[in-house]
């Protein structure tokens, strides 16, 4: 017997590092990184919602946001490759300008 | 089964599993040397013990007793846990695994199984996904141009293939309509049309499944006709060029026992498991399953050698290719034909 | 939650990746414990079996190195983590005096992958297609945006 609020911690907890990362973090790649952990802490409240409620529709909007953050990973990590391509860097900081 | 009694059994069949896992890996090293030296019309070892047989126990002491360098330009700590990720993930997958049916020893009943879980074809795929790391990182980290592009081909090419691999697998479960092993082999038991065994490779026809997850096996586990990623002529080593000794050993062992997984689960999806003939006392009635099931891997390891030995290397790019625009089309082709002919005939 | 935190804390990315993989990895079990075992399958298999690989093949490509500290870095460190400490407290503040959730036994709700399966397909129909669609066009826009920019033209069939 886990009390829910334990589940909701750790995935508060995960959400947390994740926007934590994405301030802190000047490596384009670890700031994405950062938002897939995001998006884990948010699946593991909605499996944890899903299974104190009953209602397996939790579980499929898991799935559902599993999808979405693959192809968000795919064309993410294309346009970082462009990025890289033209800038020659992958610090933020530097990414600053539309101008080259 | 009490909970003791659980753990018991469980550890001992997991330590005899491993130790027969390991026995086999290292024959089937002299399984492939035989068959390909006589397939070159060459015996193959001969000189140690009778027929070669302790040869692998030779090459065994040789990879432990040689020197154990570190290149000073490689990144360590992912130099030294690459070798341990694919090795750990090609053991893993032979805890799914069925190899007979239920005995009784002492009182208790067992399965000869490690773990039976509900979704065991899913573990088994997803442990594929996780042995492309072992490669990826061991590629990186040798920080090496050939590695590099060694570790990235095969990476690519293994994750290419996954896709094909589970699609044709999907066929399968479509006819058992369970994800458990045991589940799809026991749906394989009977024969139809009087004589022929009912496994999946003959029953509604899933031989275009079997030839898909035949070549996507081969591509998974990096072998003939698609080893470009570590062919000594193109690439030096690729992936695994520097290392030495017992990490190299550790590949070896990863890459025969990635070849065995999947002829177990070839053998269990398409070949019909452990079903055979099944005779005699007690004792014979339980070990003629497994026999039966060791002769099914024997054959689907030969089919890999002697393809081993037949074949010349796909190029990469005739590689990847063939993987998306022959093989992905073809398994879908044959998931919408399987689909359609389980809604119809049921 | 430790590999979270491994994420925060190592300069070089592929670090980053590896603990990330180990996070989605706990979290799989997780996913088991509370009974949702396609869903654990499914985010081994997708999530820790390719989004990952994709990241760690373009961390291999980029060749990235070590983070470096520059002034920009600075000034969000200072602001940033206190002031995620403090979000988070609040945050599980919230939940703890409000929670009133009770326990979950583990296991609870069985999410057999036939169940979810006729869910998908049943009630779930039209955000599945949807999705397929997003896919594809992702898998469209990632081939296009990475290709290089000259030599895409006139390819030989292979």
């Amino acid at each position: 017997m886990v009390p829910i609020s334990y589940y909701l911690i750790l995935s508060g907890i995960l959400f947390a590092c994740g926007v934590t990362g994405f301030l802190i973090k000047r490596n384009i790649i670890s700031i994405f990184m950062s938002i897939e952990l995001m998006l884990n802490g948010v699946n593991l409240s909605f499996v944890a919602f899903a299974a104190q409620w009953h209602a397996l529709s939790g579980q499929v909007f898991v799935f559902f946001v599993m999808v979405v953050a693959a192809a968000e990973a795919a064309v993410g990590l294309a346009i970082i490759i462009s990025v890289y391509r033209t800038r020659e860097t992958l610090n933020v900081d530097r990414v600053d300008l539309l101008k080259l | 089964m009490n909970i003791t009694a659980f753990i018991i059994v469980s550890v001992i069949k997991t330590a005899l599993a491993l130790f027969v896992l390991l026995t086999a890996v290292a024959y089937t090293v002299w399984l492939e040397r035989k068959v390909v030296g006589h397939m070159q019309n060459r015996w193959g070892p001969t000189r140690v013990g009778p027929f070669g047989l302790l040869q692998p126990l030779a090459d065994g002491v040789k990879f432990l007793f040689k020197e154990d360098l570190t290149p000073p330009h490689v990144y360590k700590p992912l130099y030294i846990a690459a070798p341990m990720i694919a090795v750990v993930f090609a053991l893993t997958s032979i805890a799914v695994v069925p190899v007979g049916n239920w005995v009784t020893i002492g009182g208790l009943h067992i399965p000869l199984q490690i773990t039976d879980v509900n979704i065991g074809l899913l573990i088994i795929l997803g442990v594929t996904s996780l042995g492309v790391y072992g490669v990826a990182l061991a590629g990186w980290s040798s920080n090496s141009k050939y590695s590099l592009l060694g570790g990235l081909r095969a990476s690519a090419q293994m994750v290419s293939y996954e896709i094909s691999l589970g699609l044709s697998l999907v066929g399968v479960l479509m006819l058992a309509g369970s994800l458990s092993l045991r589940d799809i082999v026991n749906a394989q038991s009977g024969v139809f049309w009087g004589f022929i065994p009912r496994w999946n490779i003959f029953y509604r026809g899933q031989f275009i499944a079997f030839f898909i997850y035949l070549m996507s096996a081969y591509a998974e586990t990096n072998r003939i006709p698609f080893d470009l990623p570590e062919a000594e002529t193109e690439l030096v080593a690729g992936y695994h060029t520097e290392y030495s000794a017992l990490k190299f050993a550790m590949f070896f062992m990863a890459e025969y026992a990635n070849m065995i997984t999947v002829a177990a689960v070839a053998s269990l999806l398409f070949l019909g498991g452990w079903h055979g003939p099944v005779f005699g006392p007690p004792l014979l009635r339980a070990i003629l399953p497994v026999f039966w099931f060791a002769l099914r891997i024997f054959g689907f390891l030969f089919v890999y050698i002697w393809v081993r030995g037949t074949l010349p290397r796909f190029r990469y790019d005739q590689l990847m290719a063939f993987g998306w625009k022959f093989l992905l089309p073809l398994a879908i082709a044959n998931l919408v034909i399987t689909a359609f002919v389980v809604a119809v005939f049921s | 939650m430790a590999g979270a935190v491994n994420l925060l804390a190592q300069r070089h990315p592929i670090n980053g990746a590896l603990s990330l993989v180990v996070v989605m990895g706990s979290l799989a079990v997780e996913y088991l414990l509370l009974g949702a075992e396609f869903v654990a399958a499914v985010q081994v298999i997708v999530y820790a079996g390719a989004i990952m690989v994709l990241f760690v093949f373009v961390i291999m490509l980029l060749n990235a190195g070590e983070e470096e500290r520059t002034k920009g870095s600075r000034v969000a460190l200072l602001f940033g983590v206190p002031g995620m400490l403090l979000g988070s407290i609040l945050i599980g503040w919230v939940l703890l005096e409000r929670g009133g959730g009770g326990a979950v036994p583990a296991g609870a709700l069985p999410g057999a992958p036939k169940v979810i399966g006729w869910l998908l397909f049943h009630d779930f129909l039209l955000p599945f297609e949807v999705t397929s669609i997003l896919v594809l066009i992702a898998i469209m826009g990632a081939v296009v945006l990475a290709s290089h920019p000259d030599s895409d033209q006139g390819k030989k069939e292979g």
